[in-house]
Formats: C-alpha cells, structure tokens, sequence
C-alpha cells in the first residue's frame, strides 16, 4: 500500500465526497491502486467511483437481518465437510499443526493449551538477512537439554552417582558456555553432591543423605537422578521445544512450542510480525484486539487451507462475539451460552436444572427478548420480519 | 387466522414456599393406593379425581369441565418430617457454610456486607448474572472461623453428596438444617444468593410437597386391560407409603433409630422424585431394572422437555416422503405426489369472488383431486365433508366460511431435509401435483439441500396463513437463494450430466443441422428461433439463453493451466469469451453454470436478479439435457482402458520407484540416511518414501493420462467438473497408490509387521500398503487389505466428524443467534449490547456481495471501456 501516492488517495476521497459516497477506508485504498494500475482519467474515476458507490448501496445489509445465526451456519456447515487429521504446515514440512475440525473446534472453545502451539518469527530489517544472527537466535531460543551437550554419560551403582562427560565441541556448537551449565545444574541440584572436573569436562553427580533417604541411597534414587539430570534444561526459551530455519524470502523461524512474551523481548525481532497460534497467549501478550485478529486469522487459515471459502464477515463475527466485553469467551456453555441474560435460553442449550433451580432462588426475571425464548413460548421471534410490527394510527 | 390478545412479557422464576403449596394444592393425598377394586380411583389417593381428569366421558370434580379440557389442578403431601430437595444440596451447604451455626447471621463484618449488598444490587439492576459475586462471596465468608457478631467458634461443614451435611462428625438432620436456614435474616440472604422478595432458605428444605396433576402422569391402558402408571406416580406411591409409615411409627413412639432410618429412606426417595440421576445415590429402578425417568429427566438434554417440546415442536400440515429427480420441472417448484395433495390442506376464507371455485372443491369432496377436506363454519365448528355432507355443507357455504381445500398446483410450500444445516436446507418451492408417490426435485436443487436419491427422505409444510405465505414467497423461495451467504457465489447450479452435456454441446465442431438444433430447441422448451438456413454450431444454441449485453471473459474448468495462456486462441477451447450475449470461443462447463463455481450463472444473479437467473438456469439445463440427448453420452470400464504399452510404462516406473524405496530403506539400515532438521532419522525415511511414492502414483496416472483423450467420456466428465476426478481414473487405470492410516503409511497388525507375510521391520513399499495394482486389474489379497484398512479409517472418520462438527453447529447457533442488525447498521444482541458498529467492518451482506468484495473494480473499468 505504501506504493500507492497519498496525492492519488487524497483525490480519491476528493471526488468521493462529492459524489457524497461513504465508503469504507479499504475501498479508497482499493480504488486508488486500480487507479494507478489501469492508468484511469479523471472522467473515468469519477464514473468509477459512482457505480461503486451505487453497487455498494446496494449490497448493504438490510437492517433486522438475522446476521448472528447466519454466521453461526457459514461456519459450522462446512465443518461437516473437513478431515479429521492433522497434516503438516503447508510450507514446513517439519512441522506438525493441527488443521481441519479439530483446529476449529480449538479456536471457537478458546482453550487455554492447545494441541499444537507454535510459532513464526520474523526479524526487524537489520537482521532479517544475516544468517549468523538468526541461527545464533535459534539456538538460543531452542530447548537444550544436558543431554543434547554430552559425551558420555553413566550411572555408577557402586558408587551410587551419576557422571557426565560434557563435550566442549557441542557446547560451542550450540553458543554455550561450560561454565553456565554448571551454573544451571548447581542451581537445580542444591541437595546432591557435585563433584566437578575443569579439565576433562566432568561431572559427578550424588545424592546427599538426608531425612528422605535414610535408609541409605536406592537405587531408584540414582535412576530419577540420572534421568532428571539428563533431562535439564541449559538453554532456551520456556515452552519452545524446537526451532526450525527457513529462509523464504527472508529468514523466519517456525517453532514447535509457544512463548510470544519471552521472544518478543529478545533482540534483532521484528516484534510486528512476529506472531504464535496460541490464542490466549495473544491476549496475555497483546490484549483484547489483538486476540479478535488473531481469531479472526487463525479461523480463516484453518478454513483456506481446506479450500472451503467462508466469508470474512462472518468469522469476525464470531470473534467479535467472542471478544466484546473485554475477555476472551468461548462458544458454548462455560462462555457465551452460559452468560446469557435469560434463564429459557441457557436452560434450553445445556444443564437445564441447574439453571431453572438458580433462577428460582436468585428471583431471575426473563424478559423474552431472545430468539429461543419466544419458540418456547409460542410468540413470533423478535428478528428479521418479526422485528417489525405495525401500529395503527387512532383516528 | 387468530389475531395475537395477549402477549407474555415476561417470566419471573422463585422458590414455592411452603404457605404457596398448601394454597394451591386442591386436595391433600394422603392414602398409596390409587385405585379400589372397582377401578375407580380413591379419594385422597394419587388419582384423586379432584386433581383432574383425562378420560372425556369423566367430570373434573374441581373444576366441573370435562378430560381433555381440563388441565389439571395440584395436589400436596403433608411430609411427616422435613426433607432436603436435592437440587438446592449444594446451595444450602453453601450458605450453612458462610453463615453462624448459633445466630444464623453471614460471617462477614458489618461493612463487607455493606459493600457486596450494594454490588449485588447494583448488578440486579443492570440485569447481569449474580454468580461471580455470590461465588466471592461463599469463599470470602468460608474462611472465618468465629463469628464476627456472637463470638461463636465455627465448626467445618462438609458434604455428603447430594443431601447430607455434616457438621464436625456429626449429620445435620434435616430440621436442623432447616432451623438454621430460618434464623438468616432477609438482607443476608440475597448476600448468599436467595432473593428474599422470591424465596427464604428455608423453602429449600420441604414440608410439603406438590403433588402434580394426572394430566401430568397419565395412565395408560395396555391391551390386556392392564393399567400402567407413569414412573412419577410409581415415585410419589414410594414417597407416600414411606411417609404414612413414619407417622405411624412417630406416633406409636417407636426407637429413634427406626425413625430415622425411614426418615432416611423418605429423604431417598424424595431425592429421587426429582432427580433419579444425582450423583451419589443409586438410580430408583422399575421392577424390570430399567432406572424411573423423573422430574429432572423429563426436563433434560435432547429428549428432554426442553429441547425436543418447547424448542422444537411437532406441526401439522407436513409431510414426507423418498425424493426422486426430474429434469422437467423448474429449480422452484416441487413436486407433490396425489396422495399427499389430498391429505394436506390449504384453508382458503370464502369470499363472493371464490364461492363458486370452493363449491367445486367442496363437490369433489376428500377423495378427488382438487377437493376439501373440513369447512369451517362462521361459529368455529369444523365439519369433515362426506358424501352424505356434502349436500348440507353446499347449501350452507357463504362467505366468511373456511374451506380447507387440498393442496394444488401453484401453491407454496416449505420443504426440508435435515440436517439442516444451514438456511437453504429449507426453502420455499411451488407445488406441482403429479402421480406417483414420491416428492420430485429438481437436480439444481440437490447440493444445497445436500440430496440424493439413494434413499433420501424430505418434508414439506403447507403455510396456513396468507402473511406467511407472503414472506415465503419473497425470501424463502428457491430462486432467492441462488446465491450462498457464505461465500456470496452460488449454492444452486448445474451438477453432472448438465455439465457433460454443455460441454458437449458447445465444444468445438459440436454442429447440428438446422432440423437437429431445431430438434434440440424444441425439446429444451425453449422459444424457437429464427431459421437461418444453416447448421447450426453447439455455442449458437447455447447463445440463445444467454442475456443481452453480457460481456465476460474467463478460464474454463477444462483449462490445462498452461505457462503462457494463449487466451482466445487456446488450443483446447478453455477460454471463455462472451460478448453482448454471444459465446464467441470456450466451452460451457462447471465454471460456467455448476453449483459452488458457476460464473455466468453468478454474473447473472447479480446483473439481472434471481428471476432471470431461474429462468436461465432451468433453460440451460433442458438444453444441456436435450444435447446430451442428441449426441449421446455412456461410460463404461472400457474408458479406462490402456495399452498393452502404457502398462508396461507404468511397471516399470513402479519398479523404479519400489527401488528408489529399497535404496532408502537401505541407505537407512547403513545409518547413511541425514535427518531432516528436527526430525528423527525414522521419521525422515517415512517421509521419503511417502514423498516418492507419491511421485511414483502421480507419475503412473500421468503415463496413464497421456493415453486418454477428450473422446473419452469418462475424461470428460472427469476434466468438465460433471463427476469423479482424473485421480479417480488413473486408480482405475493405472495404480491405486499408497493406502494410510493415521495420515502415515500403514505399520500396524502384527507386532513389528503389517502382516506374517513379511518379515519384521520390513519397511519396503509392499510390506506398508502400497498398492501397486490397479482396480481394474484388481487388487492382491495382500493389497485388498491394506485397502480395507485405509477404507475403514475413512469410515470411522466421517462418522466421529459429523457427530463433533454437529456439536459444534450447535453451540456456534445458540451463542450467535440473537445477533441482528439494528436500524442504524449497528450490530446487537438482544439485550442491546453493540458487538459491532456495522457489520463486517463495511455493512456489506455477503450475499449480495462479489465472493466477498462489494464490486470487482476491474470488470468496472473493463466494462466501462467497452462502451
């Protein structure tokens, strides 16, 4: 967009006016590039710009218009048409996501951990081509284990402890430091005895008596060492288990694994367009408006990817319901079911006692201002051409 | 019909208080038994006669009107000793939990109370839920182990699930309970979430209870003249009987244990009165083990009261029947066997202008077509017309009379399959009588509805009023929905032979002579053209439906996506140029008029409207129908024949690819083999292999495809979009390729085998499901069951689908369903909270939009310069 010169959109929101169309922002910007692309004259804009603004007279929604439900069968219908299965990333092949109805289903139930988190990572103009700095950055955000950095590694049940041998070659591959993983396992294993050898890299690892073993060390206790020990994390960002490297257009970093908050704290990233799939993460991290884009993407890719098209309107309607008083709520009964105002409508969606024995004690009102309350009791519905009524003048 | 007195505004819920019962109740019950020997029922026993009737020929002795008009009055029990109702278990040991067991007040100090009172009624007054506060509430006043206001030092209150409380290690009693429920005072009360002006905690312990009307619980006879009683009488029998029994023992003084084992069992049985499937408590039974279906079942889930009779509610005036196609009538009409005509009626207000068409009706009585089947008099009586009848009814009729006249040509019709699962799975058709007992459609119509004739079933409601008749007529009807709101293109379309059809009749040197395209016209039903003399070309034909001055130009589904488009010159006649209605080059396929895709049929609904379309759609489908006639169309398994040649391509191309596998596989066992990033070795050799047999499938069909040509029925229907897919040929043709499970190749049965045919751990392409044969040479018994594998997962997968997406159907429809769009654009729900300042950011109806956007500027500008 930014190719397109303001003078030209300046003119088009001239001619607008005074053709008095109201047109959204996009259609200005759309306009505009048409303009420069098809090399329109001025006589030419104008007419253009009138027979949009008629066309879009046209297309408006008609007010009563029952949009909710609407939106509601647009993307559930095709649900009926997705797979079951998750498939690799269009693009990373090394990466699992899931996709189809389950991955919708994630989205609309706003769960807190889903299946498959991951994300991309783009870097700010300095460093979107430097691939030190970028394979630098992957390491450092990627899960080291002590396992990862070893030489050899044994138990010995003789002397009840566990000895590491670290190789100094994977260390430095991966942008360590000896000393810091000393650092890190002395710091997890403050109650064992840690015997460490500069030279040759070593590391002996004991457990100490104390009250819990005092019928002398098992060896039980050497294996969930030895396990635990192997297993410690030295390096990377929490909750990132993996990186992988693409180089598109530019270097990206796909994750499996999500952390949006720690990342966007480290240096070199382009904060914008960095991005996780995780939605809730997005709304800790980001906020509430963030969280509705993120719905509204994440919904649409899962769809596309299906090739079952589904406007955008109707999704973000979805989200938007999903989003309106400031909290991510889910579709169904914990979220935006649950809360309605009238007793009849949660009652008849899901756990009808319990909410007919509430409305007894709290004295619960219901206004029957809503759809299903008014099927129940035999009224015409409040939408569409039932919002309209007549009345007649007294002569 | 009749006009709307009174409206419900609105419905206040609250607890019946003990004073409430009583004064309700019309009679007190107090004997088990039902009936005497007699038959007839007892007074002061479940079927009081006082407490309403069902048989007609009986009196109600309360209010005098006859069963069936009476709708019955309540009862009461006096219980002996009070009694926890189960769905307030929890609440009450909430509140003895918050509140002083001595004094009864809430264990919070003078100004929490202060605070959280006007919280709480500032949220009543806005109409929002309670539930978070009170929640904050119970957990705030939970912790507080001496009363703030007596002193006393609090006990822990535990629960027993459902109804039993525990103080200490003691059990509440019931009254005990209930005594303490008394002592919290009204301004305390709404702090634990009781509404003094509705309900008192107390209410929550019974001392009566209402005994609901025999309309309620009505017996049924059985054939063998046996009586049956419904589950809630056998219930309050239970309650009685066990209620009767303590008095008795109460008074004749018996040991408190007794007592309070029957206090028990009375408290059981209450409890499962209203709920027979609270947690805890074993499931009152049936003498044939089959658990009672009570108060709280009755009202729950899918078979509930609920959701299967107050939001879904059975009609009259509906039918239903198999479906079956037929090309000749329009996408908006349906057609309605006799039978069902004769049965469903349409009542029509007599008036002097219509006197003499209902007299006709009326004459031909219920058994003739067109006939009626009641006639409604001016004083409301609806009279059956027989052939005795007739005469009376004749003379009588006069204007203001109803006539309820049997279905008919022309009438409109609702009509429905399920699962509707969206708003074109019912639409408003016309009504075509014809013979024959099933409901007709047009093929158009199929994808919509999602139909098929291999057994489907639809319904059809008749409209009874003229305003609904009305809206369905001009929103409902078919030609209205043309165009799908979820993606504003069109959900109605040309399907299957429609499409071969046009292709044949419009591909190149497609030519008629004059009598055969006058042949093909008159056939189409089409308005028969000027002769000119000459043959005719397929695209002339097709010409004739299209509207004037439609200018467009686009790629056919038959394009073979070359590098450069070579545009009108294609070789294959794939690109589309319409100019001022006239197909100058390209074929009519899916692209052009199928459903889902259809560009002209698209640029139609939205230049000319949803008449012109209908009128187009249905001309377009005679006259592809009437082509394929002339020129004729068969498929047999002979198209998917290749040469001796091409086989042995395609095997030795498999071979390669087997070997491609082995190489692999070895390069794997070698430890040769480089992982991908972050992916383990095993991992990548899966990959691998899936990635070149992929290839090698692909390859195979297109050795196979290099032999098919456009003379080729099934290609054609393949290539145009009619049915099935090139892939659907080359497995036939060719080879069926890798069969999986679980999105990888197969690697399950036998431990570390698929099958004892291999050895373990073989990891070559036959040992995990590839299928190297084709289905035409047939499939090994090895390869037949690798396929039965893949098959069967695709099975299981449809059916765990549409149960899942079903769901969640439903809960995206009952989050979203109040939305609507206000006058002034803004989007709200019905408590008029704004959820959107206008729809979609831009008010834009998909429907009536282009895929999505409100104009293609670039046909604009194209059509602009045109002129």
């Amino acid at each position: 967009m930014e190719d397109i010169n303001q003078k030209v959109i300046n003119k088009v929101i001239k001619i607008a006016k005074k053709k008095e169309a109201k047109f959204p922002e996009s259609y200005i910007y759309d306009i505009a590039e048409a303009y420069d692309r098809r090399e329109l004259t001025d006589k030419e804009l104008e007419t253009l710009i009138f027979r949009i603004k008629k066309a879009y007279e046209h297309s408006k929604v008609e007010s009563g218009e029952a949009i909710g439900t609407v939106a509601a069968q647009s993307v559930g219908e095709p649900g009926t048409q997705m797979t079951m299965n998750t498939f690799h990333y269009a693009g990373v092949v090394e990466l699992n996501v899931t996709l189809g109805l389950p991955r919708l289903i994630e989205i609309v139930d706003a769960r807190k951990t889903i299946s498959t988190p991951t994300m991309v990572i783009y870097f700010d103009e300095d460093h979107r081509f430097d691939e030190e700095f970028v394979k630098k950055t992957a390491s450092t955000i990627a899960k080291i284990t002590i396992n990862d950095v070893l030489d050899d590694f044994h138990v010995d049940y003789g002397q009840m402890n566990v000895e590491i041998v670290v190789s100094p070659e994977k260390v430095k591959e991966k942008h360590l430091e000896f000393d810091d993983i000393i650092l890190d396992i002395e710091k997890s294993f403050k109650k064992h005895i840690i015997n460490i050898d500069d030279e040759d890299y070593s590391i002996t690892i004991a457990p100490k008596l104390d009250k819990r073993t005092k019928n002398g060390i098992q060896i039980r206790d050497v294996r969930l060492l030895a396990d635990k020990l192997r297993n410690l994390q030295i390096s990377g960002v929490k909750d990132v288990n993996r990186v992988i490297i693409r180089k598109d257009e530019e270097w990206v970093l796909h994750t499996e694994g999500s952390n949006l908050k720690a990342v966007l704290k480290m240096n070199g990233i382009d904060k914008v367009r960095t991005t996780t799939n995780n939605i809730h993460e997005i709304y800790t991290v980001l906020g509430i408006e963030a969280t509705r884009n993120a719905i509204i993407k994440e919904a649409l890719n899962t769809l596309d990817e299906q090739g079952l098209s589904v406007d955008i309107r109707h999704i973000m309607l979805v989200a938007d319901m999903m989003t309106v008083d400031g909290a991510v709520k889910s579709i169904g009964r914990h979220g935006i079911s649950g809360t309605k105002s009238s007793v009849l409508a949660r009652a008849a969606f899901e756990e009808t006692g319990k909410h007919l024995l509430h409305a007894s004690i709290r004295g619960e009102v219901d206004e029957l201002t809503g759809i299903i309350e008014n099927i129940i009791i035999g009224q015409p519905i409040p939408i569409g051409t039932g919002s309209v009524s007549i009345m007649m003048k007294n002569k | 019909m009749n006009p709307v007195l009174k409206q419900i505004s609105q419905i206040a819920f609250g607890l019946m208080s003990p004073e409430n019962i009583r004064e309700m109740s019309v009679r007190k019950i107090e004997t088990p038994d039902t009936y005497d020997e007699d038959g007839y029922p007892i007074e002061r026993g479940l079927m009081d006669p006082h407490l309403g009737v069902i048989d007609p020929s009986l009196k109600c002795k309360t209010c005098g009107s006859k069963g069936g008009d009476c709708q019955g009055h309540f009862g009461s029990i006096e219980l002996s000793r009070p009694v926890v109702h189960v769905g307030f278990g929890d609440t009450i040991y909430k509140i003895l939990q918050s509140t002083c067991n001595k004094c009864g007040r809430i264990l919070l100090t003078e100004s929490e109370i202060e605070s959280y009172t006007s919280k709480i009624n500032e949220l009543m007054e806005n109409g929002e839920s309670l539930t978070k506060i009170i929640k904050e509430v119970y957990k705030e006043a939970k912790g507080i182990d001496k009363c703030p206001y007596c002193g006393e030092e609090q006990e822990e209150i535990k629960i027993d699930k459902p109804v039993s409380i525990m103080e200490g290690g003691y059990r509440l009693t019931q009254s005990e309970i209930r005594e303490r429920l008394e002592k919290i005072n009204n301004e305390d009360s709404l702090l634990l979430g009781v509404n003094h002006e509705v309900a008192r905690p107390e209410w929550m312990v019974l001392t009566v209870l209402p005994v609901p009307p025999v309309t309620v619980r009505p017996s049924i006879t059985l054939e063998s003249g046996e009586r049956s009683e419904d589950d809630l009488t056998h219930k309050l029998v239970d309650i009685l009987r066990i209620n009767q029994r303590l008095i008795e023992n109460m008074e004749a003084g018996a040991p408190q244990l007794i007592v309070e084992d029957l206090w028990e069992l009375l408290q059981y049985h209450v409890t499962t009165y209203f709920d027979n499937e609270s947690s805890g408590i074993p499931p009152a039974r049936h003498r044939s083990k089959r658990p009672l279906k009570t108060l709280t079942q009755r009202l729950k889930g899918k078979e509930g009261r609920f959701r299967n009779n107050l939001s879904g509610k059975r009609v009259n005036f509906s039918a239903r029947t198999v479906i079956s196609p037929d090309p000749n009538i329009s996408i908006n009409e349906v057609g309605v066997p006799e039978t069902i005509a004769k049965e469903v009626t349409v009542p029509v207000h007599v008036n002097e202008w219509n006197v003499d068409e209902m007299r006709e009706y009326i004459k031909n009585g219920s058994d003739v077509h067109p006939g009626a089947n009641y006639v409604i008099r001016l004083d409301k009586r609806k009279i059956r017309i027989y052939d005795e009848t007739k005469e009376a009814i004749l003379e009588k009729l006069k204007p203001g009379y109803i006539v309820e006249r049997h279905l008919k040509d022309g009438d409109i019709v609702l009509f429905n399959r399920q699962p509707s699962l969206h708003r074109m799975s019912m639409m408003a058709h016309e009504v075509k009588i014809l013979p024959y007992k099933t409901f007709r459609l047009n093929l158009c119509v199929c994808p919509p509805y999602n139909a098929d004739f291999d057994g489907d079933e639809m319904n059809m409601h008749v409209f009874q009023t003229d305003e609904s008749r009305a809206e369905a007529k001009s929103l409902m009807r078919v030609q209205e929905h043309i165009l799908s709101p979820r993606f504003g293109g069109p959900i109605i379309g040309a399907i299957h032979d429609h499409i071969s059809g046009a292709y044949l009749l419009t591909r190149k040197g497609s030519m008629f002579t004059e009598e055969q395209a006058f042949q093909v016209i008159r056939k189409a039903k089409m308005i028969i053209p000027k002769k000119k003399n000459d043959n005719w070309t397929g695209k002339e034909l097709f010409s004739l439906l299209l509207p004037d001055k439609l200018n467009m130009q686009y790629k056919a589904e038959i394009c073979n996506k070359c590098d450069i488009c070579k545009g009108k010159e294609c070789h294959y006649d794939a690109y589309v140029v319409i100019e001022d209605g006239e197909l100058i080059t390209g074929v009519i396929d899916e692209k052009a008029y199928g459903s889902f895709s259809g560009k002209i049929l698209d640029k139609i609904v939205k230049k000319y409207g949803s008449d012109r379309a209908r009128q187009f759609l249905d001309e377009s489908t005679n006259l592809a129908i009437s082509g394929i006639m002339k020129v004729g169309i068969t498929t047999s398994t002979h198209d998917e024949d290749i040469p001796e040649e091409a086989k042995e391509r395609i095997q030795d191309h498999l071979a390669n690819a087997e070997e491609k596998v082995d190489q692999l596989v070895e390069a794997y066992e070698n430890n040769e083999l480089e992982a991908l990033p972050g992916r383990s070795l095993e991992e990548t050799l899966e990959m691998k292999i899936m990635q070149v047999l992929g290839e090698a499938r692909d390859k195979s069909g297109k050795i196979a495809e290099d032999y098919f040509g456009m003379d080729n029925h099934s290609v054609i229907m393949a290539t145009t979009g009619a049915r099935a897919s090139m892939l659907n040929l080359t497995q036939i043709s060719a080879c069926v390729g890798q069969q999986s499970v679980r999105g990888g190749r197969i690697d399950r049965g036998y431990i570390e085998r698929t099958l004892p045919h291999f050895k373990k751990n073989e990891l070559g392409a036959k040992a995990r499901g590839f299928v190297h044969s084709s289905y035409k040479e047939g499939l090994n018994p090895i390869e037949f069951y690798f396929h039965a594998m893949g098959g069967r997962e695709g099975l299981v997968d449809t059916a765990v689908r549409t149960a899942q997406s079903g769901y969640m159907q439903r809960r995206l429809v009952n989050a979203l369903q109040d939305i609507s769009v206000k006058d002034n654009g803004m989007v709200t729900d019905n408590k008029g909270l704004i959820i959107q300042t206008m729809f979609g950011e831009d008010g834009v109806d998909p429907t009536k939009s282009d895929h999505g956007k409100v104009a293609d500027l670039d046909r604009i500008i194209d059509e602009m310069r045109v002129k």
